[in-house]
């Protein structure tokens, strides 16, 4: 644990660090914030943390963009966590603009995007459907 | 001098999060994700992935903005103060960031050379690429060629949400809204 | 936007060299920052802007709906397809090395025509979303229903 307090230990750990810290602000967000439109920004929050962290472990310190130059004694960083987070960010807008989608949807049913307003108007639908079931038939409900 | 502009970076990030996290408008919270996206792609440049940088710029500064300001609009432009304020939320995500903070302290300082992510197959595609394919930009020739699979994989995952989208809101005929409770 | 004059004439000075910048970045991929990904959002991009500046509806008398959707499909068809022609010339399904005589040709035949697919699809489903969303009326009156 004295590690931490080592300079060049801390420096070299503190951008996963900071990852840690946007990805639990995304996180607080998500779980925290009841507006749906809040929540899926912390979705992105998070998934922009979970990017850092490819994108700083394939980082080498004196290297280069991945481009092949003439100079062949040319350090270049790793490649691959490149590849991976480049589609992961265009698959991630596009199901982000899918949750988009069904939030429009919900504020068009339930016309509002809180989710405990949604709740809300969700338990007292099932009250009135509840009621209407007793109504039509009150002998099996009496006996269940 | 890198490490110094990638840290400095970072934690504009960091602020920026948890403005978003203490911001009410949600206008302001869409502009403020636009902002991380800036920021984001702009660090990609620090760590070399140039690539990266180009989509992020491309897609979370524009595209994204564009769609959070159309859900806006068909949607509310402000968030709901908060009736009570619950710890618990706040309690959770410390003791998570704590263990994930406690996992770190395992990990090669950033920036290593010899760590097991520059040992294994990233050296591979960067050894191959100029002899196989003779792409000068390695992130193509391993998106395209050595892993198109996985590429496939994605553009599917891009054609699904794609139809998705178009199935929740363009819709093939108008659907009847069911009834709607007393609010 | 009818009487914003300025960003009716910025806009249609820029729309041009977005779409040429969004050629450039798609077939200069193999040698610079680039690819299909970015090439189909900034090529979509540039019809957003049209659309937002000028309006919803004389994008869609340019590019109907039917054509986006058909194109959502036949970029991953484009894909699929460079795979299963490999598939018939002998090789492994995506190896591009058998579609050429020069093996290394083959394999700068077959990333174009993939990163192609991949650009039309993103280029075609950022339309569709932008689509959906612009085109669905702002406040929804009971009425219409």
């Amino acid at each position: 644990m004295e590690r931490i307090f080592d300079a060049e230990f801390a420096l070299g750990h503190m951008n996963y660090w900071l990852f840690v810290i946007l990805m639990m602000t995304g996180l607080y967000i998500v779980v925290a914030r009841g507006n749906l439109l809040k929540k899926i920004v912390g979705l992105n929050l998070f998934q922009v943390a979970v990017f850092m962290l490819y994108i700083s472990m394939g980082k080498i310190a004196g290297g280069t963009a991945p481009i092949l130059i003439d100079n062949p004694d040319q350090l270049y960083s790793n490649p691959l966590p490149h590849v991976l987070i480049l589609t992961a960010i265009v698959v991630g807008v596009a199901t982000t603009s899918l949750g988009l989608a069904l939030i429009v949807r919900i504020n068009e049913t339930y016309g509002t995007i809180e989710e405990d307003e949604v709740l809300e108007i969700d338990h007292q639908m099932y009250a009135a459907e509840v009621a209407e079931m007793n109504k039509n038939k009150p002998v099996k409900t009496d006996a269940a | 001098m890198e490490l110094t502009v990638t840290l400095l970076l970072f934690f504009a990030l960091v602020g920026t999060a948890v403005a978003i996290a203490l911001v009410r408008n949600l206008f302001a919270v869409v502009m403020l994700s636009g902002v991380t996206s800036l920021l984001s792609a702009l660090l990609f440049i620090v760590m070399d992935a140039v690539d990266v940088a180009f989509t992020e710029a491309a897609v979370g500064a524009g595209i994204s903005s564009v769609l959070m300001l159309g859900t806006i609009a068909l949607t509310a432009r402000h968030e709901k103060a908060p009736k009570r304020i619950s710890l618990v939320p706040l309690a959770v995500v410390s003791l998570t960031g704590m263990v994930l903070i406690y996992g770190t302290l395992d990990m090669p300082n950033f920036g290593a050379k010899d760590s097991p992510v520059q040992t294994h197959v990233g050296p591979d595609y960067l050894q191959r690429t100029p002899e196989e394919i003779k792409v000068p930009n390695i992130v193509t020739a391993v998106l395209a060629s050595f892993r198109s699979w996985d590429t496939l994989g994605e553009v599917t995952v891009v054609f699904t949400a794609g139809l998705g989208v178009i199935l929740l809101l363009s819709g093939l005929g108008r659907r009847r809204r069911r009834g709607r409770g007393p609010s | 936007m009818e009487h914003h004059l300025i960003l009716r004439v910025v806009t249609k000075i820029l729309v041009g060299p977005i779409l040429l910048y969004g050629l450039y970045v798609q077939f200069h991929g193999d040698f610079g920052p680039g690819g299909g990904f970015q090439a189909g959002v900034i090529f979509a991009v540039a019809f957003m802007l049209y659309g937002i500046v000028f309006s919803l509806r004389e994008l869609r008398k340019l590019v109907p709906d039917w054509i986006v959707h058909q194109l959502i499909a036949i970029g991953l068809l484009l894909y699929t397809c460079t795979g299963l022609v490999t598939l018939f010339l002998g090789g492994n399904f995506l190896d591009y090395n058998v579609l050429w005589s020069v093996a290394y040709k083959g394999q700068h035949y077959g990333i174009i025509a993939v990163e192609l697919g991949v650009g039309i699809t993103v280029f075609a489903v950022m339309l569709a979303i932008y689509y959906a969303f612009a085109g669905r009326p702002p406040q929804l009156d009971d009425k219409d229903w």
